[in-house]
């Protein structure tokens, strides 16, 4: 049997890769619109294929920072006090892009329009690229004192590693999210979306493959799971060749399944290379967060672990019907926003 | 300027923000619900027409609602991290489940009810608007069970320094959630209550769609009138309950420095002097304290010197008297706007039962007014709450001094602070103008956009 603690590792994991999995599609989209969109109209339809779907794809994250706080408390206040500034960043990117869908075709002119699909842009291409850059530099470590805190300097947060990590995350996000258009939209839009989304599959295989190149200089990933890891590692890489393959045939399904197999194995590589590590300390492995170190008592583990497998099925199940009751192309009749 | 001044004035101000939406949210999405509900069962296109114009109010309220919420939920970790270790035990729990049952069904069946007129049966797209409401009141439900939790620890042992959930139920069964959940929530319900009747009452004046408003103010005065006692009676029930939970908050809510003697008066105004712990004028009214603190004509109340002693015998040297002005004048500003509540929302029914509405200008315009209140009214109550518990933030337990982040410097408090307050800002004023231009256009506007169908982009030389 697993410790409980080791269990919640799992399910923030989980969480995590979900998130992922669907907001970075529709963080892909917010950066398509403005790559793919060529007017007004498409633009529109863009953000309307990821319209009833992105509030609740962005409650992932949400649950995944509350299964942290009642699960890990002490990852919970070390990381989000010691990322306050990035986190002050993500959060008004995410204000702006909520509101931006929901405001944007409220009044009809174009200067309200465009501004907000700049919000939209820049709402949508933010968050990945600092999400990036905090989970590799918490893979790097970070310095953190005997109290857990950590007291950083800006190089902690910005180097070359980091500033990779988070420009490989968006990159995934963006072609996450073009493979999703071609799947939502018809002819013209949809054909673009597919073309783009084959020159920029190349780059993210070439950022993919920086970035394991970095990783081995700059963090444990090989030496703490080596193994592990080198499968994630060879999985993803085929996922993406995959997607090339599918793509070039019109499969566009099957393409969708890889980008996003690609998304939830690097998710899954960067939170079994941490376990049982939460946070790492770069001052001393004395001071680092593990899974023991830094959670609740087993009570409300316990209470938790029965609250969320009573609860996770239905929300599955309602979340996949939803799904269902959409699974129409945009096709630019009857679009709300 | 201290860094825990900055946290304090950084989170007071961005949960009041949240808190003016919120309420909102939670009573137009019911009434909406009750709306499109007429419209099923009577089937009468009136009533979709009043389900789409206040659920467009709704959905623009809804959207800021969401996004303000979004930083609540990192705040505790990023300008709270002591507390957030302290407590993290018992008050992480209901977060995540709030997360995990309120917020994903609210935000699916939100998306299924926008996109979902034409693709779900009558029925099921009922069901939709009916499962966000339930959303909401979940959502209040869990959030408040962490909220009760601070103002009276249950179910937790500490240990190893850390405040460890030992009974769940406890948590659920808090007697301060019993009694502060129905008042949150009447709270709420008047608040969607008296914008619509505000609303309706601006469109009546304009003699604009007069037979639609008059029958939307009707149904929000039904609301308005039973939340409005609801908020009465629940909050007689809180003040009554405070009393044994944190008998400071209720002394400081009454200016009451020295014992009150029995029966007690309740002051109605007072100039408070906190330098001298006393007050320099007061004007009382004899029993209605005792009444107020135990439902019975007699019976004394301590005053916060006393209370003050107690508190230094069982905690330790420090002073443990919250801000009394602000606790003082918040109480009378709710319970003052409360009255008012109840007061019009009775006067609005019986003028439309003599059919007097149309012709009474006065009370009509009064009623634009009114729409404040209720956002008075619940912000006071939270300033009240919150500010009368310090220097708790758990009571008892942990004071707000101990529970700032240490590694947060003041310039990355002070760059936060600035930042939300200009997003916050410019967040109102679009909505203020957005509510404003929907108004105006009213509700054969927003049907009539809903039916157009926009180009097909695919048809040939539509966009060519
Ligand atoms: C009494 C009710 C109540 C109270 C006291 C609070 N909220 Fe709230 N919150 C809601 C009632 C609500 C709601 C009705 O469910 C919202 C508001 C309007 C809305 O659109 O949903 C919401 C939205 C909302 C969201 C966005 C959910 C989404 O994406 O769908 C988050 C993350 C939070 N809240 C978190 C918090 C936290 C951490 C609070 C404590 C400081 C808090 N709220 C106070
Ligand atoms: C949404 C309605 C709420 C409003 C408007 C509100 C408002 C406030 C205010 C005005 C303060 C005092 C700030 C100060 O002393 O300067 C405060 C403190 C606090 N509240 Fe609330 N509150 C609300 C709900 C909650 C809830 C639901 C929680 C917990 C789940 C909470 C947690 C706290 C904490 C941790 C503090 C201590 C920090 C401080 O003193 O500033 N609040 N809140
Ligand atoms: C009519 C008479 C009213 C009375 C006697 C009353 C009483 C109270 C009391 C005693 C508290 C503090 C509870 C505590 O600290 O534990 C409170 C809080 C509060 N009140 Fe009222 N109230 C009234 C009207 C209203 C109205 C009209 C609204 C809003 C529309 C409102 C909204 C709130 C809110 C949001 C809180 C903070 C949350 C809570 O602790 O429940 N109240 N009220």
């Amino acid at each position: 049997m697993i410790a409980l603690n080791e269990l919640w590792f799992i399910l923030v994991a989980v969480l995590f890769v979900g998130f992922f999995f669907l907001e970075g599609f529709d963080f892909g989209v917010g950066m398509a619109s403005r790559f793919l969109g060529r007017n007004e109209l498409e633009r529109r339809i863009m953000v309307n294929t990821i319209g009833p779907f992105w509030d609740a794809n962005e409650v992932w994250l949400l649950t995944g920072g509350g299964a942290i706080f009642a699960a890990f408390p002490h990852w919970y206040a070390t990381m989000f006090s010691g990322y306050y500034i990035p986190f002050v960043f993500v959060l008004l990117a995410l204000i702006g892009r909520g509101v931006a869908f929901e405001f944007r075709g409220k009044v009809d002119t174009p200067k309200w329009i465009r501004s907000w699909d700049w919000v939209v842009f820049i709402g949508s291409i933010m968050p990945p690229f600092l999400f990036g850059v905090l989970f590799t530099s918490i893979l790097r470590g970070m310095p953190i004192d005997g109290q857990m805190n950590i007291h950083a300097g800006f190089s902690d947060y910005v180097n070359g590693y980091t500033v990779l990590g988070g420009i490989t995350v968006t990159m995934l996000c963006f072609l996450h999210g073009l493979v999703f258009l071609t799947l939502k939209t018809v002819g013209e839009l949809q054909k673009r979306a597919r073309e783009l989304a084959s020159q920029v599959i190349y780059g993210v295989l070439v950022s993919l493959v920086a970035f394991v190149g970095l990783s081995y200089v700059e963090t444990d990933i090989f030496s703490n799971r080596g193994l592990v890891s080198l499968t994630f590692i060879l999985l993803i890489v085929l996922s993406y060749v995959f997607a090339i393959v599918f793509l070039k045939h019109h499969r566009d399904g099957w393409a969708f399944g890889m980008t996003g197999a690609g998304i939830a194995l690097t998710v899954s590589t960067i939170f079994t290379a941490l376990f049982p590590r939460v946070m790492i300390s770069s001052i001393d492995a004395a001071y680092n967060l593990t899974v023991y170190n830094a959670s609740s008592g087993n009570y409300s583990l316990k209470v938790m672990t029965i609250v969320a497998l009573t609860l996770l099925p239905f929300v599955l199940g309602y979340q996949i019907w939803s799904y269902y009751v959409f699974r129409k192309r945009v096709d630019g009749k009857d679009m709300i926003y | 300027m201290s860094e825990l001044f900055l946290a304090r004035l950084q989170f007071g101000s961005t949960t009041i923000f949240h808190f003016l939406f919120v309420p909102l949210s939670i009573g137009l999405v019911f009434l909406v619900a009750v709306m499109e509900t007429l419209y099923v069962v009577k089937g009468e296109d009136v009533y979709k027409r009043m389900a789409k114009f206040w659920g467009h109010l709704f959905l623009i309220n809804f959207a800021v609602g969401v996004v303000t919420g979004i930083i609540q939920e990192f705040q505790f970790g990023m300008n709270w991290s002591e507390y957030s270790r302290f407590v993290g035990d018992v008050f992480g729990a209901p977060l995540a489940i709030e997360a995990l049952l309120a917020f994903f069904m609210e935000s699916t069946f939100i998306g299924l009810w926008i996109f979902g007129w034409d693709r779900l049966s009558k029925k099921l797209h009922l069901l939709c608007i009916w499962l966000v409401s339930l959303g909401t009141l979940m959502s209040a439900l869990w959030i408040l069970a962490a909220n009760s939790f601070m103002q009276e620890p249950v179910g937790f042992v500490v240990r190893n320094g850390r405040a460890e959930m030992n009974d769940f139920f406890a948590l659920l069964t808090n007697p301060q959630l019993f009694v502060e959940f129905p008042h949150v929530i009447f709270g709420a319900l008047a608040t969607g209550a008296f914008f619509i009747g505000g609303v309706s009452a601006y469109k009546i004046l304009r003699k604009q769609e007069v037979a639609f408003f008059k029958k939307s103010f009707n149904i929000a005065m039904i609301v308005a009138f039973i939340s409005g006692m609801g908020v009465a009676f629940s909050g007689h029930a809180q003040a009554k309950h405070l009393m044994e939970s944190q008998p400071m908050k209720m002394a400081a809510s009454e200016a009451l420095w020295d014992d009150s003697g029995d029966p007690a008066a309740w002051t109605a105004f007072a100039l408070v002097d906190s330098k001298n712990q006393e007050n320099s004028f007061e004007i009382n009214i004899p029993y209605a304290l005792s009444y107020l603190a135990y439902e019975e004509f007699s019976g004394e109340v301590p005053g916060m010197k006393t209370l003050q002693k107690e508190y230094e015998e069982k905690y330790g040297e420090g002073n443990y008297i919250p801000p009394v002005k602000t606790t003082f004048w918040s109480f009378r500003v709710m319970v003052g706007a409360g009255m008012l509540m109840i007061f019009t929302s009775f006067l609005g029914l019986l003028l439309n039962f003599y059919k007097k509405l149309e012709s009474s200008d006065f009370y009509l315009k009064g009623m634009v007014w009114l729409i404040s209140f209720p956002f008075i009214a619940n912000s006071a109550g939270w300033i009240m709450t919150e500010i009368g518990r310090q220097p708790w933030t758990v009571f008892g337990l942990m004071t707000t001094s101990a529970s700032v982040s240490p590694n947060v410097s003041k310039a990355s408090l002070l760059f936060s602070f600035l930042s939300f307050t200009t997003i916050y800002t410019i967040l109102a004023i679009l909505l203020v103008y957005l509510f404003v231009r929907e108004i105006k256009k009213g509700s054969e506007h927003t049907a009539h956009e809903d039916k157009e169908v926009a180009v097909d982009p695919f048809d040939q030389g539509a966009y060519l």
